[in-house]
């Protein structure tokens, strides 16, 4: 049985939209959740639906402007770029995220001797 | 900062797509549309096959309703969708169901519309401040601790002078000449002659009060003093009414009892006078207040103080209760030593209705409770026949907290509906009950459905709503699926849980209607032992007119003048009796020193003052009044022969207790006076107080003040008024134009309060019966409904028809006996508390509990035969056969 796949956290999948937008810059819905995928390593849970609502979000603060276009085999498709303000929000979040989860790694990597003196 | 924007930003956002709803979606679709054919394209390039392709591009994407439905959170307001999706659909059902829905709009406008107009009435005697400036800081000062008539609870100019000279307490107190109605001004000049009311006020009363005139100002210093410029201030309505609400009129003088006085301004509407000083009795015009005319006319002042900023009741009482007594040291001569009772204003206006009015809102709050039981009610029926719908929806994904909003959202639109009908119901009644100026209630007539009115009904159409969604919901988010559906199947005795809510929900139902109707029945039995009182005259057939003569202050002619309008009234045909008098009994009063001579009064055996009538001979017989002992008297008492008086059984009980006063010696008023007849107590100041001391003097001996022609006719008065008018002219062309007023009607306005609340809480009581009943028919009719293939297989296996409506009926008894246990318990204690609003009345009277008892029973019997008919019809072949 493979191993199970990731519960994304709340937020989580937010943070992965800007930076992969910000990595490659111009990309659609399904782009954006094809190459968080492959960079993953096909290790997260993802419904690609679900990123359409993590999309909105982050359009309404701002953070990414859409624009329909043609994608490489001409199809129609919603492109998405990481505007200025959301790169400054990725900057933020990335700290907190490399802060949160170093703290983890020490937190979780404590040995002990289990209570016993 | 950003934070606040950014969030800003977000909710302008949301509020747009909410808005955009239909476009965002056509755009969304196509997004996912073209997601998808990437997707399929990348898999056939990986070299699956198409339907591989498009059924993993599918499975990668995961459900597209269920994106849609995300992004719509994400970007919308999901709470509002939701609602909205709720109203919805409520107003579909309601809809299918328009029986139901109007019944319970109609139901809920009922309660909720008493209750909003119950509302308006006390928030406007009893919540609301008085409509004056800083109302908590004025008071009302009363002689005599406020015991006994007008005369006795009244100030001379002196002692109010020299209260107002040595007081701490107050910024100001001020005084109006309460005997108003004595000099009922005339007006005339305009049209036919006409009696205006016009009460005296100093010339502070209406600045101390905050009250600005409307037009002109108010009266100066000067105006105030004997000899003065005349003026008068004009009220609203009069103003309107008189004068067709005519600016200019300011300036002018118009013509009182035949002397040019000048209008120098008019009250604003605000201002009515009657109904804060006065409850029932108009007042047009206001004069000013001259004390050194009032200055010999003893007790004539009623005193209304406005306290200092920071002194309590209680210090100012304090206060007066030291001070009184030393002004009175100071002044031997005075003949009162004004103990003094302070009370607030507002308490003094409504004080003694307070608790009448609280058991008034108690029982519109029963009817609203009552409303909300068969609502509930109405809505279980309701929830068991849809329980198919909720099962239905609760397995396509409806959470039972979405059934329970769902349940809460239809009951919040129906209360919105019901109150707002409630609110034209409470306008009406309101607009009603302003223009009743016949009820001696304080400020009934300022009544009307205000701000505070309104943010009532909002919390009572709230919690109405909450109440009777309530057991439904429970019923429905506590119950079980599995159950629901089975529930849905028809099965034989199913659903008796369900069955059990709504009996004690009828229960309780016909309890509060017990309740209701037992507090209704004592105070109607209160009522009718109130109108049973032996007033000591007869008001029926008899009809007083006010009159106007010059007599020039001279007995002998007035005696002549009296002698003569008497004559020529009675000469009238139809009229049996006439009298002149110049205060009627209920209406108005004051009194004069009674005591017999000779007598050495122990300290507190002398009663003090007696009630003073001066009257003619014959008015005794014109109101039915029974003399005992003696004679009434005759045109040989004149101003020459021997000063006479009669007294009532209560005043020779007093004054000569065991012994025969006729023929005794008064001092009347420090006279030496003959005691000529004794008559039957008269009720003089109330209906429902015991009648004071009373004594009768001739007009002919005594100086009356003002007068009314009594007279007693078995024609309607209308038929007499143009008659005796004439007749009147035509001895005094100044006779004003003057109605008859039906002595009966003066007794009306005595108990017009307690017929008012008898009535307001009759209806409640008919309407709580109504619905209770409503409850009973609706629960024993659904039961006959379910059970019908019961009763069918009983019948089949031989029951007689009487028997299964025997069954019902007694299915009936159960629930209403049951509620009449409740009820009556709950009612003896309820009784206990309007105890002291009875009359003559136990609060454990058992007629009003038996009529309660038998009435909620006969009602029951009814709502049950019904159905119990219904179910004796049933043919046991189609109950079998049914669905």
């Amino acid at each position: 049985m493979p191993e199970k796949k990731l519960d994304l956290l709340q937020g989580t999948l937010d943070l992965m939209v800007l930076q992969t937008l910000a990595a490659m810059g111009s990309l659609h819905g399904f782009g954006i959740a094809r190459r968080i995928e492959e960079a993953s390593g096909d290790a997260v849970l993802l419904n690609q639906g679900t990123i359409y609502a993590s999309l909105v979000r982050l359009q309404q603060r701002g953070w990414i402007s859409a624009e329909w276009g043609t994608s490489d085999n001409n199809r129609k498709a919603k492109f998405y770029a990481i505007t200025k303000r959301g790169r400054k929000k990725l900057t933020e979040d990335a700290a907190y995220w490399e802060r949160l989860s170093g703290v983890m790694g020490r937190v979780l990597a404590m040995q002990g001797d289990g209570g016993n003196r | 900062m950003m934070g606040v924007l950014d969030a800003l930003r977000r909710a302008i956002e949301r509020l747009r797509s909410f808005f955009r709803k239909a476009p965002m979606d056509r755009d969304l679709d196509a997004e996912m549309a073209a997601h998808l054919v990437l997707a399929v394209e990348e898999n056939l390039r990986r070299g699956l096959s198409p339907e591989e392709a498009s059924r993993q591009a599918l499975v990668r994407f995961g459900g597209v309703a269920q994106s849609q439905e995300r992004h719509r959170e994400a970007r919308g307001l999901p709470a509002l969708d939701l609602l909205l999706q709720d109203l919805r659909y409520t107003f579909r059902t309601l809809r299918r169901d328009r029986g139901f829905a109007s019944v319970a709009v109609l139901i809920l406008a009922l309660g909720i519309g008493a209750n909003i107009a119950v509302f308006s009435v006390v928030n406007t005697i009893l919540l609301r401040p008085l409509p004056f400036r800083d109302p908590r800081q004025l008071v009302w000062m009363a002689s005599d601790r406020g015991v006994g008539g007008l005369s006795a609870v009244t100030y001379t100019v002196a002692a109010y002078e020299e209260f107002l000279r040595h007081n701490r307490s107050f910024q100001n107190v001020t005084s109006y000449d309460p005997y108003f109605g004595d000099t009922d001004y005339k007006l005339t000049g305009r049209g036919e002659p006409q009696q205006v009311a016009g009460v005296a006020v100093a010339g502070d009363f209406l600045p101390t009060l905050g009250v600005q005139p409307a037009l002109g100002r108010l009266f100066t210093p000067e105006e105030c003093r004997k000899g003065g410029r005349p003026a008068v201030l004009l009220g609203h309505f009069f103003w309107q009414r008189q004068f067709s609400a005519d600016p200019a009129i300011v300036g002018q003088a118009i013509l009182l009892n035949d002397s040019p006085v000048t209008v120098v301004g008019v009250l604003p509407a605000s201002f009515d006078f009657g109904s804060v000083f006065a409850p029932g009795l108009k007042t047009d015009i206001f004069v000013p207040g001259i004390m050194d005319v009032l200055r010999n006319e003893g007790n004539s002042l009623a005193l209304l103080g406005r306290l200092k900023p920071g002194v309590t009741v209680a210090q100012a009482q304090a206060e007066v209760d030291v001070l009184m007594p030393q002004i009175r040291a100071a002044h031997k001569d005075w003949y009162d030593d004004y103990a003094t009772a302070i009370t607030e204003l507002q308490d003094h206006v409504s004080g003694k209705l307070r608790r009448s009015l609280v058991v008034l809102w108690c029982a519109v709050g029963l009817i609203l409770l009552i409303v909300c039981v068969n609502l509930s009610n109405l809505l279980l029926a309701r929830a068991a026949a849809r329980s198919k719908e909720f099962a239905l929806r609760s397995a396509l994904g409806a959470g039972r907290m979405r059934i329970a909003r769902q349940l809460l959202t239809e009951s919040l639109a129906l209360a919105s509906v019901g109150a707002m009908l409630g609110l034209g119901i409470a306008f009406a009644i309101t607009w009603y009950l302003a223009r009743q100026g016949s009820i001696a209630l304080p400020l009934l007539s300022t009544v009307q459905v205000d701000g505070a009115a309104l943010g009532w009904t909002l919390l009572i159409a709230l919690a109405a709503a909450i109440l009777f969604s309530l057991a439904p919901s429970l019923k429905v988010s506590g119950g079980n699926l599995q159950d629901a559906l089975k529930d849905a199947g028809h099965g034989m005795s199913a659903g008796r849980k369900h069955e059990s809510m709504r009996a004690m929900l009828v229960v309780s139902e016909v309890a509060l209607a017990c309740v209701l109707l037992v507090g209704a029945g004592l105070l109607l039995r209160s009522f009718l032992r109130v109108l049973d009182v032996d007033l000591g005259f007869q008001p029926s057939k008899a009809a007083a007119i006010k009159i106007d003569y010059n007599d020039g202050g001279n007995r002998e002619r007035r005696g002549a003048i009296l002698q003569e309008i008497l004559r020529r009234v009675s000469a009238i045909p139809g009229i049996q009796a006439a009298g002149i008098v110049d205060m009627l009994p209920l209406d108005r009063n004051r009194s004069g020193g009674l005591q017999a001579k000779g007598r050495i009064y122990r300290k507190g055996e002398d009663p003090g003052a007696a009630f003073e009538y001066v009257v003619t001979p014959g008015y005794l017989r014109a109101m039915g009044m029974q003399i005992r002992e003696g004679r009434d008297f005759s045109w040989q008492d004149t101003p020459a022969s021997q000063p006479v008086v009669i007294v009532n059984q209560a005043a020779a009980r007093s004054h000569w207790p065991g012994q025969d006063p006729l023929g005794r010696i008064a001092l009347v008023n420090g006279m030496d006076t003959r005691v000529v007849g004794v008559i039957s107590d008269v009720r003089e100041s109330s209906v429902e107080e015991g009648s004071g001391l009373e004594m009768y003097l001739p007009g002919t001996q005594a100086d009356p003040e003002g007068a009314e022609l009594v007279v007693r006719s078995a024609l309607p008065p209308e038929a007499l008024a143009s008659g005796v008018l004439r007749t009147l002219r035509a001895y005094n062309p100044e006779q004003p134009a003057a109605e008859f007023r039906p002595i009966q009607s003066i007794v009306d306005h005595a108990v017009s309060p307690r017929r008012f609340f008898v009535i307001l809480v009759g209806i409640f009581a008919g309407l709580g019966l109504l619905l209770a009943s409503l409850g009973i028919y609706g629960v024993i009719s659904y039961s006959v409904t379910r059970q019908a293939q019961e009763i069918g297989i009983r019948m089949a296996l031989g029951a007689s028809t009487e028997r299964v409506q025997l069954g019902v009926i007694a299915r009936t008894m159960r629930l209403a006996l049951a509620g009449l246990a409740a009820g009556t318990i709950t009612s003896v204690i309820a009784a206990r508390w309007i105890a002291a609003l009875l009359f003559k009345t136990e609060p454990t009277d058992p007629a009003a509990f038996a009529a309660t008892v038998l009435l909620l029973c006969a009602v029951a019997v009814i709502a049950g035969y019904i159905p119990a008919r219904r179910a004796a019809r049933i043919d046991p072949m189609v109950a079998l056969r049914g669905d």
